[in-house]
């Protein structure tokens, strides 16, 4: 057996930037997939994002008790709005909150935006393996991709109960990503889980893999790409949403 | 107080009062989380050295580790992520046998821990010492699981759970702090689940 090599993991993109808590006023409210809200932010002195960052919404209760989460940021940085989209939990908190009562109008408190690991640096070759709403930081970097006329960088695969609740569905597909679902066969592709073969083709020496989705999906898919021989220090991971 | 969020009241008020605010009782789960694919690394090519700020720097290895007195923690862990897993128990020895052979000189006032993937996180010395923190390499009785941080992680369950580096390989004592893998990206230093200092400026 092989011992991994050391790797230093490092601050990411160098000076990824970061602001403080603001204002964000609610510009728009959709709900475009079962159980999801997408929600457009106007957020006041806003810090200019890297595709990949995540912001914190803040919640507060008259008697002055807060709940905070985090929320990947799905727009591009020139987007005058923050968009945010967020799957609601059946037995959450803030999730459920945001999807069934935040309104146009309403006032959040954000934070953000908030890391320098997981983030693309717009000109790297990419590899982007999402599982369900794990896509949101894609789609940012998807985004950006196209205002700077480099989506030949990025590979996108996605992991899916069903089509119907992909977020960003129509974006995804139309931008070539693979769309796996698990739940209901696509085309001549029998319902089944995301698996190596899957990634063969898209995977290319070179690229940094950047992986998204629940603990369990996430693990899941580091695996495979160790197996295809992907080199550990190319795998960046984010981990959201239940676990198991 | 920031102004109220509206239509928001809060959920669970009646909360064990062992949780820290934010946090919610993951139960029997123990979710895995990390920014990086787990490494496998076995018992006998794995030690432990600490070095640095030190009067004898020392390396332990598996075996010379399994030989020091033992000591254990029951108790609660906490991750930033925000789920609490109560009653834990892990058992490996305390970082003070360790530093009590290495003897840390009067300029060390902080430690880096790094794992045998590059991760580090920083700490002030005051946190790992006085029966605070442990390098273990059991859960429960069974060997530390590697998605886990087998087979030997650091243990500091009273700051959040990105402290207790997974796969440890070194502790550094230094004289000035330095931020450490999630640190530098944007969490905070010390990560007090109490006074949820989750980020930095929190
Ligand atoms: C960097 C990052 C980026 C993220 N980006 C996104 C994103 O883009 N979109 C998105 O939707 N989410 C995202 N998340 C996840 C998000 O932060 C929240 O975790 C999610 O919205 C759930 O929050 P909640 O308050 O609704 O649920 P919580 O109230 O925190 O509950 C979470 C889960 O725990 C369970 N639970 C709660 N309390 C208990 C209890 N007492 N006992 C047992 N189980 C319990 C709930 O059933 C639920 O399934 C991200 C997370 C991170 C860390």
């Amino acid at each position: 057996m092989t011992e991994p090599e050391s790797v230093v993991l490092g601050a990411g993109v160098a000076g990824a930037p970061s602001g403080g808590w603001r204002t964000a006023t609610v510009a728009g409210v959709r709900r475009p997939v079962p159980r999801s809200v997408q929600l457009r932010l106007d957020v006041a002195d806003r810090v200019d994002h890297l595709p990949g960052q995540h912001y914190v919404v803040r919640l507060t209760a008259p008697d002055g008790y807060t709940a905070q989460r985090s929320y990947s940021v799905a727009s591009a940085p020139g987007d005058p709005l923050v968009e945010l989209f967020v799957e609601r939990l059946p037995d959450g908190e803030v999730s459920t909150h945001l999807a069934d009562v935040v309104e146009p109008g309403d006032v959040l408190e954000v934070r953000g935006p908030i890391g320098g690991w997981f983030v693309w640096d717009g000109v790297s070759p990419a590899l982007l393996v999402a599982g369900g709403s794990g896509v949101v930081p894609f789609v940012s970097m998807l985004r950006t991709a196209r205002a700077l006329g480099r989506t030949d960088l990025l590979r996108i695969a996605v992991s899916v109960r069903t089509l119907e609740e992909l977020p960003y569905a129509g974006e995804l597909v139309d931008a070539g990503a693979l769309v796996v679902t698990t739940r209901e066969s696509r085309g001549i592709r029998p319902a089944g889980r995301l698996a190596a073969e899957d990634l063969v083709p898209l995977w290319e020496p070179g690229q940094t893999a950047f992986v998204c989705g629940s603990a369990s999906f996430a693990d899941a898919a580091g695996r495979l790409l160790l197996g295809l021989g992907v080199a550990p220090r190319d795998i960046r991971i984010e981990q959201f949403g239940p676990t198991g | 107080m920031p102004t109220p969020t509206r239509g928001f009241l809060g959920r669970r008020r009646d909360r064990d009062p062992r949780l820290p605010p934010g946090q919610y009782d993951v139960g029997a789960d123990w979710p895995v989380l990390t920014a990086e694919a787990a490494p496998r690394i076995t018992p006998e090519t794995w030690s432990i050295t600490v070095d640095g700020r030190v009067e004898s720097p020392t390396t332990w290895s598996w075996a010379e580790a399994h030989r020091l007195p033992p000591s254990e923690y029951r108790g609660d862990i906490h991750c930033v992520t925000t789920w609490s897993k109560f009653d834990t128990h892990f058992a490996g020895v305390s970082v003070d046998t360790l530093l009590a052979a290495a003897r840390p000189t009067a300029e060390a006032g902080f430690v880096m821990a790094t794992s045998k993937t590059g991760y580090t996180t920083n700490l002030p010395l005051a946190d790992v010492t006085g029966g605070k923190a442990w390098i273990v390499w059991e859960f429960d009785g069974r060997p530390l699981p590697v998605e886990h941080g087998g087979p030997v992680r650091l243990l500091v369950p009273h700051l959040y759970f990105w402290k207790s580096a997974k796969w440890i390989t070194r502790l550094t004592l230094l004289a000035r702090d330095q931020p450490g893998f999630w640190e530098q990206n944007g969490y905070h230093d010390r990560g007090d689940p109490w006074r949820q200092q989750r980020y930095q400026g929190d």
